[in-house]
């Protein structure tokens, strides 16, 4: 489904917006594309499911449950962090490319970056 | 890999998009970007406590916590900036942000509400396990209680409550966090005999 401000009807590589009709856009911004920011958003859910079971595995290390999650989340992480790297630009400073993104890329703290 | 210590990932912990510009929200939540039971005060005392720490699960929590605490520091940072961002000198005024502004404009400064600038002596590092760690304890219960009354004062704004909240979850997280390696700490401690005292002191004159 296409959202509603940026009629962007691609195919999120993140599969995971099928009932999405407002992607949080604000829609004139090319660079903040439905795919590319409900991309970032489930690296960042996925960054924030790894954070917590770190520290949770920090006082039970022996959790074998929170290890199998842990290693799960992480495996998808590691996955569609580079795949948006590919697509969108650099998320970490060690992102090889032939053009330097990191400065041309909006940075976290400014409106419309999300 | 990356070999620095750290590395900056740019991207924030929590998605913050505030549509409605407001100084004076601003004014209130830069408590916790620089005020006594802010941020900044919450990784750097974490990140220092971690070297007195004596078993693995404590210098791991703390460790991990005062990290998280720095990707906190940037959204806080981050919600002072979009809600001043644009605003005018005269809109800074209105909100009581003129001191603010004629020092530092539209900068994001560590200061509490109040106005006075960041200070470590609102964070202790005893180098006492114990000691540093029941201050965890309660800097997290503070920093859960800051969180709370902004998002009484906040309350009209939801995309700002919206993040407040989400902060102020994260605290009570780390409060438990924080317990359970007190836990461990004491066990450690009891297994020595010398219960409720630091464990690193060899000339107390005791037995134990
Ligand atoms: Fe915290």
């Amino acid at each position: 489904m296409a959202c509603r401000n940026c009629k962007n009807n691609n195919q999120c590589p993140c599969q995971n917006h099928e009932n999405d009709s407002y992607c949080g856009c604000n829609g004139n911004n090319a660079q903040n594309s439905c795919t590319q920011r409900e991309m970032l958003h489930k690296i960042m859910s996925l960054n924030f499911a790894i954070n917590d079971l770190a520290l949770y595995l920090d006082t039970h290390p022996d959790d074998q449950n929170a290890i199998r999650m842990h290693c799960e989340y992480s495996e998808k992480q590691i996955e569609l962090t580079a795949e948006y790297q590919k697509l969108y630009g650099p998320l970490t400073i060690n992102f090889m490319s032939d053009t330097w993104d990191w400065i041309d890329q909006p940075w976290p703290w400014e409106r419309g970056a999300y | 890999m990356l070999t620095n210590m750290y590395y900056y990932v740019k991207s924030l912990q929590y998605p913050i998009n505030i549509r409605n510009r407001n100084p004076k929200l601003a004014k209130v939540i830069i408590s916790q970007y620089g005020g006594p039971d802010g941020e900044l005060a919450a990784s750097l005392r974490y990140l220092s406590q971690r070297f007195g720490m004596p078993d693995k699960k404590s210098k791991a929590i703390l460790n991990d916590i005062g990290t998280e605490e720095l990707a906190h520091l940037e959204m806080v940072g981050t919600l002072v900036h979009q809600l001043t961002d644009g605003a005018s000198p005269e809109e800074m005024e209105a909100a009581g942000l003129a001191p603010y502004y004629t020092d530092h404009g539209w900068g994001v400064y560590p200061q509490a509400a109040a106005g006075f600038p960041f200070n470590a002596v609102t964070l202790a590092v005893k180098g006492d396990p114990i000691a540093d760690l029941t201050e965890d304890l309660a800097a997290e219960q503070k920093a859960r209680a800051t969180y709370e009354k902004l998002i009484d004062l906040c309350k009209d704004d939801r995309d700002v409550v919206d993040v407040l909240k989400y902060l102020r979850e994260r605290e009570v997280v780390h409060f438990q966090r924080f317990g359970e390696a007190l836990n461990g700490v004491q066990e450690k401690l009891y297994q020595r005999n010398l219960y409720l005292t630091g464990g690193n002191n060899n000339n107390c004159g005791c037995n134990n």
